[in-house]
């Protein structure tokens, strides 16, 4: 299926753009007349992709991280946030809840988070290549106004 | 974000407000010790209302008060959660094991 509309940013691997890309995704399904509990959901799914981009991938540089934003005609939001960093060796133990390989100031539940959230979660990665995290998210039409 | 701190008699209030995330965690975290470490409280609030935004980095933060309590054997409470945040709290099953009011 071919995307309604899109758009894409990237940014480097610092902390201060996690508000950037949470509020950038906010205002790009704005155009879906999400309600606010929506675009709450969908903030906190991408603020989770794009933390662990910046705290995992990039331990001790700072890197690349992509957001990817799609817009499909069922009113379905594809996020898609990529990074160029040291992957997951194994995305099935990572995906469980409790498990981190960060400090106490991490708690292990951000993919959980983003699973309960999101309709769907998938994570591609591969160690020394990077990893890519996708989500889609079924925006429930209240209105159609005009613009093309 | 910001933490702002009443309280007497060894009953502290810590009132936190803006986007608790990686970026803000670490100040709220260091704040949340220092305020512990002086106190010594027997009892914590940690009082949410003015939170605007919480993700994962917000249940760190909120267990490692709980923890804090425990060592001194003191009792946490959570209040005024705005539902955002209490969404993302109970998703990560915090209700199980924290009070929130
Ligand atoms: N982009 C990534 N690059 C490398 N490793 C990752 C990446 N995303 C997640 N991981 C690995 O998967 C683990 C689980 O991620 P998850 O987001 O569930 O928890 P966390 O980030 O450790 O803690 P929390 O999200 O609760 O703060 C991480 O600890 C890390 O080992
Ligand atoms: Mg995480």
């Amino acid at each position: 299926m071919k995307p309604i509309n899109e758009a894409a940013i990237s940014f480097l691997s610092r902390s201060a753009n996690e508000g950037f890309a949470r509020t950038a995704a906010a205002c790009f399904a704005a155009q879906l007349d999400p309600t606010l509990d929506e675009v709450n959901d969908i903030k906190t799914a991408v603020s989770e992709a794009v933390t662990n981009a910046i705290v995992h991938a990039y331990p001790d540089r700072l890197g690349k991280v992509s957001l990817r934003l799609r817009l499909f005609e069922d009113g379905v939001l594809e996020i898609v946030v990529k990074d160029w960093g040291v992957g997951i060796e194994d995305v099935e133990k990572a995906r469980q809840p409790l498990y981190t390989t960060g400090s106490e100031e991490r708690s292990g539940m951000g993919f959980t988070i983003m699973e309960s959230f999101m309709d769907a979660l998938r994570v591609r990665s591969a160690p020394g290549k990077g990893t890519t995290v996708t989500m889609r998210r079924r925006i429930s039409r209240r209105y159609s106004g005009g613009g093309r | 974000m910001s933490v702002t701190c009443t309280g007497e008699d060894r009953n502290l209030r810590l009132t936190v407000s803006g986007e608790v995330d990686h970026h803000g965690a670490r100040a709220i975290m260091q704040e949340l010790d220092r305020q512990v470490d002086a106190g010594l409280p027997r009892r914590l609030t940690l009082d949410l209302s003015g939170v605007t935004f919480m993700d994962s980095s917000g249940i760190a933060v909120l267990l490692r008060a709980y923890r804090r309590m425990a060592e001194l054997g003191g009792a946490l409470t959570v209040a005024n959660v705005p539902p955002q945040a209490l969404k993302v709290l109970r998703a990560a099953g915090l209700e199980r094991i924290i009070r929130f009011e």
